[in-house]
Protein backbone atom coordinates (compact mmCIF):
# COMPACT_ATOMS: atom_id res chain seq x y z
CA UNK A 1 0.00 0.00 0.00
CA UNK A 2 2.02 3.11 -1.34
CA UNK A 3 0.09 5.73 0.58
CA UNK A 4 1.15 4.02 4.00
CA UNK A 5 4.41 3.58 3.56
CA UNK A 6 4.93 7.01 1.74
CA UNK A 7 3.29 7.93 5.50
CA UNK A 8 5.94 6.14 7.46
CA UNK A 9 8.78 7.02 5.22
CA UNK A 10 11.40 9.91 6.27
CA UNK A 11 9.80 10.13 10.19
CA UNK A 12 11.95 9.85 12.93
CA UNK A 13 9.96 6.79 15.08
CA UNK A 14 10.56 6.27 18.56
CA UNK A 15 10.78 2.46 19.45
CA UNK A 16 9.10 0.50 22.22
CA UNK A 17 9.02 -3.35 23.05
CA UNK A 18 5.55 -4.29 23.78
CA UNK A 19 4.75 -7.52 25.79
CA UNK A 20 1.18 -9.73 24.37
CA UNK A 21 -1.95 -8.37 25.00
CA UNK A 22 -4.60 -9.33 26.32
CA UNK A 23 -7.77 -9.87 24.85
CA UNK A 24 -7.48 -7.90 22.36
CA UNK A 25 -9.45 -7.86 19.39
CA UNK A 26 -9.76 -6.32 15.75
CA UNK A 27 -13.73 -6.37 15.70
CA UNK A 28 -13.92 -3.45 18.37
CA UNK A 29 -11.13 -0.85 16.99
CA UNK A 30 -13.98 1.22 16.82
CA UNK A 31 -15.11 1.12 20.53
CA UNK A 32 -11.17 1.52 21.54
CA UNK A 33 -10.57 4.61 19.56
CA UNK A 34 -13.60 6.11 21.72
CA UNK A 35 -12.54 5.15 24.89
CA UNK A 36 -8.66 6.33 24.45
CA UNK A 37 -10.03 9.87 22.63
CA UNK A 38 -12.17 10.06 25.86
CA UNK A 39 -9.32 9.40 28.12
CA UNK A 40 -6.94 11.89 26.37
CA UNK A 41 -9.71 14.45 26.50
CA UNK A 42 -9.61 13.78 30.28
CA UNK A 43 -5.79 14.32 30.28
CA UNK A 44 -6.66 17.62 28.35
CA UNK A 45 -9.12 19.09 31.10
CA UNK A 46 -5.84 18.16 33.66
CA UNK A 47 -4.12 20.44 32.07
CA UNK A 48 -2.16 17.53 30.41
CA UNK A 49 -2.09 17.52 27.27
CA UNK A 50 -2.07 20.53 24.98
CA UNK A 51 -3.66 22.00 21.92
CA UNK A 52 -6.76 21.98 20.04
CA UNK A 53 -9.77 19.34 20.21
CA UNK A 54 -8.59 15.82 19.25
CA UNK A 55 -9.85 13.28 17.14
CA UNK A 56 -8.87 9.91 17.56
CA UNK A 57 -8.44 6.87 14.66
CA UNK A 58 -7.33 3.27 14.74
CA UNK A 59 -7.10 1.50 11.47
CA UNK A 60 -5.32 -1.83 9.85
CA UNK A 61 -2.40 -0.94 7.20
CA UNK A 62 -1.75 -3.41 5.30
CA UNK A 63 1.90 -4.59 6.84
CA UNK A 64 3.01 -8.03 8.20
CA UNK A 65 5.51 -9.90 6.92
CA UNK A 66 4.07 -14.24 7.51
CA UNK A 67 0.58 -15.01 7.38
CA UNK A 68 1.15 -16.00 11.19
CA UNK A 69 1.76 -12.48 12.18
CA UNK A 70 -1.00 -10.31 13.66
CA UNK A 71 -2.28 -7.26 11.41
CA UNK A 72 -0.86 -3.96 12.27
CA UNK A 73 -2.82 -1.59 14.26
CA UNK A 74 -2.78 2.26 13.42
CA UNK A 75 -3.46 4.93 15.95
CA UNK A 76 -3.70 8.24 14.84
CA UNK A 77 -4.65 11.98 17.04
CA UNK A 78 -5.30 14.45 14.68
CA UNK A 79 -6.27 18.09 15.88
CA UNK A 80 -8.86 20.75 14.22
CA UNK A 81 -8.23 24.03 14.48
CA UNK A 82 -10.32 25.65 17.22
CA UNK A 83 -12.75 27.17 14.63
CA UNK A 84 -14.10 24.38 14.29
CA UNK A 85 -15.61 24.01 11.26
CA UNK A 86 -17.37 20.79 9.49
CA UNK A 87 -14.92 21.30 6.63
CA UNK A 88 -11.67 22.47 8.54
CA UNK A 89 -8.23 21.21 8.36
CA UNK A 90 -7.51 18.72 10.20
CA UNK A 91 -3.95 18.21 11.62
CA UNK A 92 -2.16 15.47 12.39
CA UNK A 93 -0.43 15.63 15.45
CA UNK A 94 0.73 12.43 16.51
CA UNK A 95 0.92 8.55 15.61
CA UNK A 96 1.72 5.02 17.07
CA UNK A 97 1.51 1.78 15.58
CA UNK A 98 1.94 -1.61 16.63
CA UNK A 99 3.14 -4.27 14.15
CA UNK A 100 4.79 -7.95 14.15
CA UNK A 101 6.50 -8.68 11.30
CA UNK A 102 7.74 -12.49 11.39
CA UNK A 103 7.36 -12.53 14.84
CA UNK A 104 6.78 -16.45 14.96
CA UNK A 105 9.32 -16.78 18.21
CA UNK A 106 6.55 -14.95 19.87
CA UNK A 107 3.39 -15.62 18.76
CA UNK A 108 4.22 -19.49 18.55
CA UNK A 109 4.23 -19.64 22.41
CA UNK A 110 1.72 -17.80 23.52
CA UNK A 111 -1.38 -19.19 25.12
CA UNK A 112 -4.96 -18.28 22.80
CA UNK A 113 -6.47 -14.91 24.81
CA UNK A 114 -2.77 -13.21 23.97
CA UNK A 115 -2.38 -10.83 20.76
CA UNK A 116 1.31 -10.56 20.09
CA UNK A 117 2.66 -7.29 18.39
CA UNK A 118 5.96 -6.59 20.04
CA UNK A 119 7.12 -3.63 18.36
CA UNK A 120 5.29 -0.05 18.69
CA UNK A 121 6.89 3.07 17.55
CA UNK A 122 5.86 6.70 17.98
CA UNK A 123 5.87 10.10 16.42
CA UNK A 124 5.00 13.28 17.79
CA UNK A 125 4.37 14.51 21.65
CA UNK A 126 6.41 12.23 24.70
CA UNK A 127 3.16 13.45 26.46
CA UNK A 128 0.57 11.67 23.83
CA UNK A 129 2.78 8.54 23.82
CA UNK A 130 2.80 7.83 27.55
CA UNK A 131 -1.00 8.43 27.57
CA UNK A 132 -2.04 5.98 25.00
CA UNK A 133 0.87 4.00 26.57
CA UNK A 134 -0.57 4.37 29.98
CA UNK A 135 -4.40 2.96 28.49
CA UNK A 136 -3.28 0.06 26.31
CA UNK A 137 -0.90 -0.98 29.22
CA UNK A 138 -4.10 -0.55 31.41
CA UNK A 139 -6.74 -2.03 29.11
CA UNK A 140 -4.78 -5.11 28.05
CA UNK A 141 -2.58 -5.68 31.24
CA UNK A 142 0.75 -5.51 28.94
CA UNK A 143 4.05 -3.34 29.21
CA UNK A 144 6.07 -1.03 27.28
CA UNK A 145 9.34 -0.43 27.53
CA UNK A 146 11.80 1.87 24.96
CA UNK A 147 13.54 -0.19 22.66
CA UNK A 148 17.29 0.10 22.74
CA UNK A 149 19.82 -0.89 20.24
CA UNK A 150 23.53 -1.92 21.71
CA UNK A 151 26.41 -0.93 19.30
CA UNK A 152 26.51 -5.15 18.78
CA UNK A 153 22.90 -4.61 17.24
CA UNK A 154 23.90 -0.96 15.61
CA UNK A 155 27.18 -3.39 13.50
CA UNK A 156 24.87 -5.74 12.12
CA UNK A 157 22.39 -2.79 10.93
CA UNK A 158 25.11 -1.08 9.22
CA UNK A 159 26.55 -4.46 7.46
CA UNK A 160 23.35 -5.68 6.95
CA UNK A 161 22.09 -2.02 5.55
CA UNK A 162 25.50 -1.33 3.31
CA UNK A 163 25.33 -4.92 1.50
CA UNK A 164 21.64 -3.46 -0.05
CA UNK A 165 21.15 -2.76 -3.63
CA UNK A 166 20.01 1.03 -4.01
CA UNK A 167 19.12 2.94 -6.79
CA UNK A 168 20.72 5.91 -6.87
CA UNK A 169 23.36 5.82 -3.80
CA UNK A 170 22.97 9.05 -2.96
CA UNK A 171 24.01 9.27 0.61
CA UNK A 172 27.22 8.36 2.56
CA UNK A 173 27.39 5.72 5.75
CA UNK A 174 27.40 7.57 8.51
CA UNK A 175 28.55 6.16 12.01
CA UNK A 176 28.70 8.35 14.92
CA UNK A 177 30.81 7.04 17.67
CA UNK A 178 30.72 8.44 21.64
CA UNK A 179 33.77 8.64 23.33
CA UNK A 180 33.59 7.53 27.16
CA UNK A 181 35.34 8.73 30.45
CA UNK A 182 35.72 12.27 28.95
CA UNK A 183 35.00 15.30 31.16
CA UNK A 184 32.83 16.88 28.06
CA UNK A 185 31.33 14.64 26.38
CA UNK A 186 32.74 13.91 22.76
CA UNK A 187 31.28 11.93 19.60
CA UNK A 188 33.02 11.35 16.68
CA UNK A 189 31.57 10.79 13.13
CA UNK A 190 33.02 8.60 10.39
CA UNK A 191 31.31 8.79 7.01
CA UNK A 192 32.79 6.52 3.97
CA UNK A 193 31.46 6.85 0.52
CA UNK A 194 28.58 4.10 -0.34
CA UNK A 195 30.40 2.24 -2.94
CA UNK A 196 33.22 1.88 -0.98
CA UNK A 197 31.52 0.64 1.88
CA UNK A 198 29.87 -2.00 -0.31
CA UNK A 199 32.80 -2.72 -2.24
CA UNK A 200 34.21 -3.63 0.89
CA UNK A 201 31.26 -5.76 2.17
CA UNK A 202 30.54 -7.33 -1.30
CA UNK A 203 34.52 -8.88 -0.33
CA UNK A 204 33.41 -10.03 2.96
CA UNK A 205 29.71 -11.65 2.75
CA UNK A 206 30.57 -15.42 1.44
CA UNK A 207 27.14 -16.49 0.68
CA UNK A 208 24.43 -13.60 -0.42
CA UNK A 209 21.23 -13.77 1.96
CA UNK A 210 23.11 -14.74 4.40
CA UNK A 211 25.32 -12.86 7.29
CA UNK A 212 27.45 -13.92 10.23
CA UNK A 213 28.85 -12.21 12.74
CA UNK A 214 32.41 -13.14 11.97
CA UNK A 215 31.68 -11.07 8.38
CA UNK A 216 29.98 -8.32 10.57
CA UNK A 217 33.01 -8.11 12.90
CA UNK A 218 35.50 -8.20 10.49
CA UNK A 219 33.59 -5.20 8.03
CA UNK A 220 33.86 -3.46 11.06
CA UNK A 221 37.48 -3.76 12.42
CA UNK A 222 38.39 -3.02 8.73
CA UNK A 223 36.45 0.27 9.25
CA UNK A 224 38.20 0.96 12.51
CA UNK A 225 41.60 0.16 11.37
CA UNK A 226 40.97 2.45 8.29
CA UNK A 227 40.22 5.20 10.71
CA UNK A 228 43.48 4.42 13.11
CA UNK A 229 45.45 4.45 9.88
CA UNK A 230 44.39 8.45 9.49
CA UNK A 231 43.59 9.29 13.11
CA UNK A 232 45.52 7.09 15.21
CA UNK A 233 42.20 7.01 17.00
CA UNK A 234 40.86 3.58 18.32
CA UNK A 235 36.91 3.88 17.74
CA UNK A 236 36.62 0.03 18.57
CA UNK A 237 37.37 1.23 22.33
CA UNK A 238 34.43 3.82 22.09
CA UNK A 239 30.46 3.36 21.79
CA UNK A 240 28.65 3.01 18.52
CA UNK A 241 25.23 5.07 18.71
CA UNK A 242 23.97 5.60 15.93
CA UNK A 243 23.97 4.11 12.03
CA UNK A 244 23.08 5.87 9.10
CA UNK A 245 22.51 4.58 5.59
CA UNK A 246 20.79 5.03 2.42
CA UNK A 247 18.04 2.45 4.10
CA UNK A 248 16.85 3.76 7.08
CA UNK A 249 19.00 5.48 10.12
CA UNK A 250 18.88 3.94 14.10
CA UNK A 251 19.94 5.38 17.43
CA UNK A 252 21.10 3.28 20.34
CA UNK A 253 18.44 5.20 22.00
CA UNK A 254 15.75 3.02 20.10
CA UNK A 255 14.59 5.82 17.32
CA UNK A 256 14.68 4.83 13.74
CA UNK A 257 13.41 6.60 10.23
CA UNK A 258 12.88 4.64 7.26
CA UNK A 259 13.96 5.71 4.31
CA UNK A 260 13.56 3.29 1.39
CA UNK A 261 9.97 1.35 0.65
CA UNK A 262 11.45 -1.30 -0.65
CA UNK A 263 13.37 -2.39 2.59
CA UNK A 264 11.14 -1.50 5.14
CA UNK A 265 9.81 -4.97 5.64
CA UNK A 266 13.30 -6.08 6.07
CA UNK A 267 13.99 -3.32 8.47
CA UNK A 268 10.80 -3.87 10.62
CA UNK A 269 11.75 -7.60 10.77
CA UNK A 270 15.06 -7.19 12.33
CA UNK A 271 13.68 -4.74 14.90
CA UNK A 272 10.59 -6.88 15.47
CA UNK A 273 13.44 -9.47 16.50
CA UNK A 274 14.89 -6.91 18.70
CA UNK A 275 12.02 -6.40 20.47
CA UNK A 276 11.18 -9.92 21.13
CA UNK A 277 14.63 -10.57 22.71
CA UNK A 278 13.96 -7.28 25.20
CA UNK A 279 10.34 -8.98 25.95
CA UNK A 280 12.12 -12.76 26.66
CA UNK B 1 51.44 -6.20 38.42
CA UNK B 2 49.43 -4.67 35.81
CA UNK B 3 49.98 -4.03 32.36
CA UNK B 4 48.09 -2.76 29.57
CA UNK B 5 49.63 -4.88 26.51
CA UNK B 6 52.30 -7.92 26.49
CA UNK B 7 54.83 -8.44 25.76
CA UNK B 8 56.24 -6.61 29.34
CA UNK B 9 58.96 -4.62 28.25
CA UNK B 10 62.18 -6.46 28.64
CA UNK B 11 64.64 -3.39 30.10
CA UNK B 12 63.01 -4.80 33.62
CA UNK B 13 63.05 -8.71 32.61
CA UNK B 14 65.79 -9.23 35.38
CA UNK B 15 63.93 -7.39 38.38
CA UNK B 16 60.62 -9.48 37.57
CA UNK B 17 59.80 -11.85 39.95
CA UNK B 18 58.35 -15.31 38.46
CA UNK B 19 55.16 -15.04 37.09
CA UNK B 20 52.41 -17.72 38.20
CA UNK B 21 48.88 -16.13 36.95
CA UNK B 22 48.19 -14.39 34.09
CA UNK B 23 45.11 -12.40 34.20
CA UNK B 24 43.28 -11.27 31.07
CA UNK B 25 40.37 -8.17 31.48
CA UNK B 26 38.25 -7.74 28.44
CA UNK B 27 35.13 -5.38 28.96
CA UNK B 28 32.28 -6.30 26.66
CA UNK B 29 31.56 -2.66 26.25
CA UNK B 30 35.31 -2.49 24.47
CA UNK B 31 35.67 -4.45 21.58
CA UNK B 32 39.03 -2.77 21.38
CA UNK B 33 39.79 -4.67 24.72
CA UNK B 34 38.92 -7.76 23.02
CA UNK B 35 41.32 -6.84 20.24
CA UNK B 36 44.40 -6.15 22.65
CA UNK B 37 43.68 -9.42 25.01
CA UNK B 38 43.74 -11.20 21.44
CA UNK B 39 47.05 -9.53 20.36
CA UNK B 40 48.99 -10.14 23.57
CA UNK B 41 48.03 -13.68 24.38
CA UNK B 42 50.40 -14.49 21.03
CA UNK B 43 53.27 -13.45 23.31
CA UNK B 44 52.09 -15.73 26.17
CA UNK B 45 54.61 -18.79 26.53
CA UNK B 46 52.59 -22.18 26.00
CA UNK B 47 53.17 -23.21 29.15
CA UNK B 48 51.65 -20.74 30.94
CA UNK B 49 48.20 -22.41 29.32
CA UNK B 50 48.52 -25.60 31.65
CA UNK B 51 45.86 -23.99 33.89
CA UNK B 52 48.35 -20.24 34.61
CA UNK B 53 45.42 -18.34 32.81
CA UNK B 54 41.80 -16.75 33.42
CA UNK B 55 40.01 -14.75 31.64
CA UNK B 56 38.16 -11.76 33.53
CA UNK B 57 35.04 -10.78 31.86
CA UNK B 58 33.66 -7.22 33.27
CA UNK B 59 30.47 -5.26 31.96
CA UNK B 60 28.24 -8.29 31.21
CA UNK B 61 25.27 -6.62 33.04
CA UNK B 62 25.02 -3.74 30.73
CA UNK B 63 23.12 -5.57 27.58
CA UNK B 64 22.79 -2.68 25.97
CA UNK B 65 26.00 -1.10 26.11
CA UNK B 66 27.17 -4.53 24.89
CA UNK B 67 30.09 -4.37 21.99
CA UNK B 68 31.39 -7.99 22.17
CA UNK B 69 29.90 -11.33 21.15
CA UNK B 70 29.93 -13.48 24.12
CA UNK B 71 30.66 -16.14 22.10
CA UNK B 72 33.72 -14.86 21.08
CA UNK B 73 34.98 -14.94 24.33
CA UNK B 74 33.37 -18.52 25.34
CA UNK B 75 35.49 -19.47 22.44
CA UNK B 76 38.68 -17.92 23.38
CA UNK B 77 38.46 -19.48 26.60
CA UNK B 78 38.07 -23.05 24.59
CA UNK B 79 40.63 -22.29 22.34
CA UNK B 80 43.39 -21.13 25.01
CA UNK B 81 41.94 -24.13 27.60
CA UNK B 82 41.51 -21.70 30.09
CA UNK B 83 38.29 -20.72 32.77
CA UNK B 84 36.27 -17.47 31.82
CA UNK B 85 35.55 -15.53 34.62
CA UNK B 86 31.80 -13.05 34.67
CA UNK B 87 32.59 -10.10 37.53
CA UNK B 88 31.49 -6.80 37.07
CA UNK B 89 34.25 -5.23 38.03
CA UNK B 90 32.23 -2.25 38.41
CA UNK B 91 30.57 -3.15 41.72
CA UNK B 92 32.45 -2.91 44.70
CA UNK B 93 30.87 -6.11 45.84
CA UNK B 94 32.28 -8.14 43.04
CA UNK B 95 35.20 -6.66 42.61
CA UNK B 96 36.75 -7.75 46.15
CA UNK B 97 35.22 -11.09 45.60
CA UNK B 98 36.97 -11.17 42.22
CA UNK B 99 40.08 -10.50 44.08
CA UNK B 100 39.49 -13.06 46.78
CA UNK B 101 39.05 -15.51 43.79
CA UNK B 102 42.25 -15.02 41.66
CA UNK B 103 44.11 -14.38 45.19
CA UNK B 104 43.23 -18.71 45.73
CA UNK B 105 44.19 -19.63 42.20
CA UNK B 106 47.25 -17.76 42.68
CA UNK B 107 47.95 -19.82 45.69
CA UNK B 108 47.32 -22.52 43.82
CA UNK B 109 49.44 -21.64 40.47
CA UNK B 110 52.22 -20.28 42.81
CA UNK B 111 52.35 -24.10 44.17
CA UNK B 112 51.29 -22.94 47.91
CA UNK B 113 48.40 -25.12 48.09
CA UNK B 114 49.55 -29.21 48.41
CA UNK B 115 47.90 -32.08 46.83
CA UNK B 116 46.38 -29.06 44.06
CA UNK B 117 48.73 -28.06 41.11
CA UNK B 118 47.22 -25.54 38.49
CA UNK B 119 46.49 -28.23 35.46
CA UNK B 120 44.48 -30.25 38.10
CA UNK B 121 42.41 -27.08 39.31
CA UNK B 122 42.19 -25.82 35.96
CA UNK B 123 40.58 -29.09 34.28
CA UNK B 124 38.37 -29.15 37.78
CA UNK B 125 36.94 -25.79 36.60
CA UNK B 126 36.57 -26.40 33.23
CA UNK B 127 34.23 -29.34 33.80
CA UNK B 128 31.96 -27.62 36.38
CA UNK B 129 31.62 -24.85 33.34
CA UNK B 130 30.70 -27.32 30.85
CA UNK B 131 27.75 -28.96 32.97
Amino acid sequence: DPQTTAFLLRKQWTLYSVTPLYRFSNARLRDYARLLSACIAAEKQKGLAGGGGGDLAIHLPDLKGSDQDQAAILVQLSSRSPASQKNSEEKLIWSGWFCCVFGDDLSENVPEDFTCLPLFLANGAETYTSIVGSWFQKTFDCCFRRLAISPLNLSWMAAMWTGCKVDKTVSAIELVFSVPCLPHPLDISYAIHPEDAKALWDTIQKTPGEITQEEVDVFMDCLYSHFHRHFKIHLSATKLVKVSTAIASAHCDGIIKFLQSQYLTGVLMLLTELAISQIQ
Amino acid sequence: HLATSLPLPSERDHLRPRIDLIAFIIDIKNRYSLKNVEASLAHVDASFFLGKVCFLVTGVGRVNYCSVEMNAIWKLGKVYCSPVLLCELELEGIRVATAQRLLRMLQICAGHVPGVSALSFSSLMRNSADD
